[in-house]
C-alpha cells in the first residue's frame, strides 16, 4: 500500500499480525541489531564527551588528571567499564555487519547476527575477566 | 496532518533539481569508512591502556604522559579524536531527524551537537600539541620516569 496514508490503516493492520508480510525485519534479528546499534552509539557518543574533558587534565596539572581517573578505578565504574567495552565491541562488530549487507549481501544479515554475538561473547571473555582482575585486585 | 508514508522498499530517490554535492551520501561513505578505521584506532586504544600490563589500575599522569610524549600515539590519539566525534555526532544528527519531530527542536539539537564536536575537537587538539609531559614544579614521582629530575 505505498501510496496509503499511515493515518488510514486501522489499529489491527498496524499491531496484531503475529507474522507481518512485507516487512523485512519487524521484531526479528534485523531490529534487534539496529534497536542495539542506536542504543551502543549513542551511550559511546556521551562517554566520548566526558572521556575528551577528563583527559585534558593532562594539560592543567599531573595531580588534577590523577584525581580524576582514580575514579575511573573503583569497583564501580571497573563494572561500567565493562559495559562500557561491552558497547563498543557491539557497535564494532555490528558496523562490519552492516557494511557486509550494503556492499556484499542481505541475505546472510540473520546468519551474520549471530557471528556478531558470538563474536562478542568470545571478545567479552577475552576482556572482563582480566580487566575485572585489575579493578577488585587491590 | 496527514502525513503520507512511502513504503518501505520503494527505492530512495534525490529530490529532482537537487544540485551540487550529495552530501547524505558523503556522510553514509564517511560512517562506514570512519567506522572500519577506528575498530583498528579504538581496540588497539582498549588493548594498550586496558589489557596491558595492570590495565586500569596503572592509568595515570606519568602513565597518559609518557604515551603523549611520543608523535605515533599523538597522532593516533587526534585521529582517533576527529574521526570519533565526527562519527558519533552524525550518527546523532540522524537520530535527532529521526525522533525530533518539531522544526525547532530539530535546530537545538543539532546546533548542540555540532557545538559539541566542535567545541572537543579543538579542545583535544590543543591539548595533544600542546601538552607538556614535564610540567615545571611537578612532583617527580607523578610524572614519567623520562623527565628530567628538578
Amino acid at each position: 500500500m505505498p501510496q496509503e496514508s499511515a493515518r488510514t490503516l486501522t489499529s489491527q493492520q498496524k499491531t496484531t499480525s503475529r507474522r507481518p508480510a512485507g516487512t523485512l525485519y519487524r521484531g526479528r534479528e534485523g531490529m534487534w541489531s539496529w534497536v542495539l546499534h542506536r542504543i551502543t552509539g549513542v551511550a559511546i557518543f556521551f562517554f566520548l564527551l566526558v572521556h575528551i574533558l577528563d583527559t585534558a587534565l593532562v594539560r592543567v596539572s599531573p595531580e588534577a588528571y590523577n584525581a580524576v581517573i582514580s575514579t575511573y578505578q573503583t569497583p564501580l565504574m571497573g563494572l561500567g567499564e565493562v559495559a562500557l567495552v561491552g558497547a563498543i565491541v557491539f557497535h564494532a562488530f555490528n558496523g562490519i555487519r552492516i557494511i557486509l549487507i550494503d556492499f556484499w549481501s542481505a541475505k546472510y544479515q540473520k546468519v551474520m547476527f549471530y557471528v556478531v554475538i558470538g563474536l562478542w561473547v568470545v571478545t567479552m571473555l577475552g576482556f572482563a575477566p582480566r580487566h575485572l582482575m585489575n579493578v577488585f585486585s587491590h | 496532518m496527514a502525513t503520507t508514508l512511502d513504503s518501505p522498499r520503494s527505492p530512495y530517490a534525490r529530490p529532482t533539481g537537487k544540485r551540487g554535492t550529495n552530501w547524505e551520501k558523503w556522510g553514509w561513505i564517511y560512517m562506514r569508512g570512519s567506522g572500519v578505521v577506528l575498530i583498528v584506532l579504538i581496540f588497539g586504544h582498549l588493548f594498550v591502556n586496558l589489557m596491558i600490563g595492570k590495565g586500569v589500575d596503572a592509568l595515570n599522569f606519568g602513565f597518559v604522559a609518557g604515551k603523549l610524549a611520543s608523535p605515533f600515539w599523538q597522532w593516533w590519539d587526534v585521529a582517533m579524536l576527529w574521526l570519533a566525534l565526527i562519527h558519533g555526532g552524525n550518527g546523532m544528527r540522524t537520530i535527532v531527524n529521526d525522533y525530533a519531530t518539531q522544526r525547532v527542536t530539530r535546530g537545538i539539537f543539532k546546533w548542540a551537537i555540532l557545538a559539541a564536536v566542535v567545541i572537543l575537537i579543538v579542545l583535544g587538539t590543543l591539548v595533544v600539541f600542546t601538552f607538556d609531559p614535564c610540567p615545571a614544579g611537578s612532583p617527580a614521582d607523578l610524572l614519567p620516569k623520562f623527565c628530567p629530575a628538578i
